[in-house]
């Protein structure tokens, strides 16, 4: 039941493989070329395990933060994640022990495939969702390990090949447009993330997005209800 | 730079801060108590803002006023919608979508 699960989990995980082995280094390099040692890296992807947060990590000690400053930094760094579980409480309800783990590893990556599955009929549903976190963990871990311990022999230019996981995400976007009759939520979601963009530049704005977000598709729910069930019927 | 045992505080902190935005939701509404129905709204219709919102969040550090505005990602992400409509295979739109944009940056746009 498991190794189903398993293969069935796989192939959905092949873009994260790619972006993440790629970012995975990337992160491995950036913070052993500061003299840190493999092994924290790694630590690093273990324990912490949040893409972008960890970049930002490399920063904070370098520069030797405090205690506080840390907890904020990370906080406004991490500020999505606050909203991401909303979507996942139905599904990790009755996962028992494994959904601690489903919590902790939640990232845009997962997150993103989680909510765009569903695992085959014949599938342990549960199986497929924890396999898919724990997959892409490994390919995290797997990348930071090899920029950590190999970075400086990479033998060919791969750069660019994070762009697989933007290509993830188009994809995901595809489905998702197509599975569903009203777009609303999703042009919000672009709309309102450019216009933050453009107004607090790239350092800030996804927070800014999350809550414009928010407040736009809390007042549009009267209109957004009735159109969500439509699409099922 | 700060030594490994500092380090490892500052390491520790960061992810116990992490898991704490990530666990805050199941906190607040956990399974026996009916989830408020506005909270059960938003996280069906959020998925689709949040993945347009990352899209945009990948693509953040485009400049449309300098060379080559962005034109790279622009096709590349183009060619990742066109062949996922056609096709919906995964691994061509995704795959094909990064090499494109690994040519086009590495080549064609240097």
């Amino acid at each position: 039941m498991k190794l189903k699960a398993f293969k069935a989990a796989f192939p959905y995980t092949v873009p994260v493989l790619l972006g993440y082995v790629f970012l995975g280094t990337a992160f491995g390099i950036s913070l052993c070329s500061k003299g840190y040692p493999f092994y924290l890296a790694i630590l690093m992807s273990v324990i912490i395990f949040a893409g972008s947060m960890q970049f930002v990590a490399v920063s904070v000690l370098t520069g030797g933060l405090s205690i506080l400053s840390t907890i904020i930094i990370t906080l406004t760094v991490n500020a999505r994640h606050l909203f991401y579980g909303l979507s996942m409480l139905d599904k990790f309800k009755n996962m028992g022990r494994k959904k601690l783990y489903m919590i902790f590893s939640l990232t845009d990556e997962t997150y993103s495939l989680l909510c765009s599955l569903e695992p085959p009929s014949h599938i342990d549903k549960n199986w497929f969702y924890f396999f898919i976190a724990l997959l892409n963990q490994c390919y995290w871990i797997l990348g930071t390990a090899i920029g950590s311990i190999a970075g400086s022999v990479i033998p060919f230019d791969s750069t660019g090949i994070d762009f697989a996981m933007t290509a993830l995400f188009v994809v995901i976007f595809v489905e998702q447009w197509e599975s569903s009759k009203n777009h609303l939520s999703a042009i919000t979601g672009l709309l309102v993330a450019l216009i933050c963009l453009l107004i607090c530049g790239p350092d800030n704005f996804i927070i800014f997005s999350m809550i414009g977000i928010l407040i736009v598709l809390t007042f549009s729910r009267r209109y957004l209800e009735k159109r969500i069930t439509n699409d099922r019927d | 730079m700060i030594g490994i045992k500092e380090s490892l505080i500052l390491i520790v902190v960061m992810a116990v801060t992490t898991f704490v935005t990530r666990v805050i939701p199941f906190i607040i509404f956990p399974p026996g108590k009916k989830t408020p129905e506005i909270i059960a709204y938003l996280g069906k219709v959020l998925p689709y803002a949040i993945i347009a919102m990352l899209i945009i969040y990948c693509l953040k550090s485009i400049s449309i006023t300098q060379a080559p505005y962005g034109l790279p990602e622009f096709i590349a992400v183009l060619f990742v919608v066109l062949v996922h409509k056609w096709k919906h295979n995964l691994l061509l739109s995704i795959g094909g979508g990064t090499i494109l944009y690994m040519v086009l940056i590495q080549f064609f746009f240097v």
